[in-house]
């Protein structure tokens, strides 16, 4: 993990909070924080080539643009793994997939156009790969953030 | 919302991850022939229109000190759940709270994404939530491994 001063702290709180809707976001950041435009953009490439900043742009809606998402979960024998794995990562509805610690071992989300694509993608998965995967759509949605507050002070 | 080639263009851009330049959006402009404002507008009206959720940096959660994560599934009745979910996401630590439609196999229908700087803070979380929301019933399903993270290309 790379080590982070006050001045990268501020940067990440507010590319993740109050990154400027402008034509040059960087510099309206640099005149806010008191330092220059290339220091800022030196500082985000930094911290984008040590992986701490995933991407920099747009999260959307997945419902406001009318797609379907579903939490799916699979029993996966050990052995099928591989396999099952390289099926489902190679969907491009698929953005998580995870090995976890449980029963249901394999967990993915995926997000398609339809409902109806959703289910016919699943059966196929399951008739491929002869696993049974269950599919657990939300029916309510209390909170999605994706903000890291950055404590400023904090030595870690 | 309608959806025209300019905001296909703006879309596929901003989807993705912008280029780190002090012009991000001057290539987009030439290849889409609209100015730079006219594209700000766009982005802002994707913003009110609630298509455009959140703007700026998404951070790996690990990388920016996270390290103790967990997904935790808890059991609710659906009288509860409202009451639970909104106390889950009051919760800094927990970044994401769904109720899901669940299969009888698996009776854990409120989920909750929890994020920790360490073990005994997120085990801290964890009973803090059951807590305070009365829930007893509740399993911690840890990931072993990522297999796939990624951002949705829609176009």
């Amino acid at each position: 993990m790379q080590t982070l001063d006050d001045i990268d702290r501020q940067i990440l709180n507010l590319l993740q909070s109050d990154f400027p809707l402008a034509a040059q976001p960087y510099k309206v950041m640099a005149e806010g924080m008191g330092i220059s435009e290339a220091e800022v953009l030196d500082r985000i490439g930094t911290m984008k080539s040590t992986g701490l900043i995933r991407r920099i742009g747009g999260i959307m809606d997945t419902r406001s643009l009318g797609y379907y998402s579903t939490l799916c979960a699979a029993m996966v024998p050990g052995s099928r793994i591989d396999a099952a794995v390289a099926a489902i990562n190679r969907l491009p509805g698929v953005t998580h997939n995870y090995l976890r610690d449980h029963e249901y071992n394999l967990w993915f989300t995926l997000t398609v156009p339809s409902q109806q694509e959703a289910v016919g993608t699943l059966e196929e998965l399951e008739s491929t790969l002869g696993i049974e995967i269950v599919s657990m759509p939300a029916e309510k949605v209390f909170k999605i953030r994706v903000n890291f507050d950055m404590e400023i002070g904090n030595e870690d | 919302m309608k959806i025209d080639p300019i905001d296909l263009g703006i879309l596929e851009l901003i989807q993705g991850d912008l280029p780190l330049e002090s012009e991000p959006f001057a290539r987009l402009t030439e290849q889409l022939g609209v100015s730079v404002e006219q594209i700000m507008r766009r982005i802002e009206q994707m913003r009110d229109e609630g298509v455009l959720r959140r703007w700026g940096a998404v951070l790996r959660h690990q990388q920016a000190g996270f390290t103790a994560n967990a997904m935790v599934v808890w059991k609710v009745s659906p009288e509860k759940a409202d009451r639970a979910g909104r106390q889950m996401a009051e919760l800094r630590e927990v970044s994401h709270c769904y109720l899901r439609q669940i299969p009888d196999s698996f009776p854990y229908n409120l989920f909750t994404m929890i994020h920790a700087r360490s073990d005994a803070h997120l085990s801290e979380i964890i009973a803090r939530a059951a807590d305070g929301t009365q829930l007893n019933d509740y399993l911690i399903i840890k990931s072993l491994k990522e297999f796939k993270k990624a951002s949705m290309k829609y176009v």
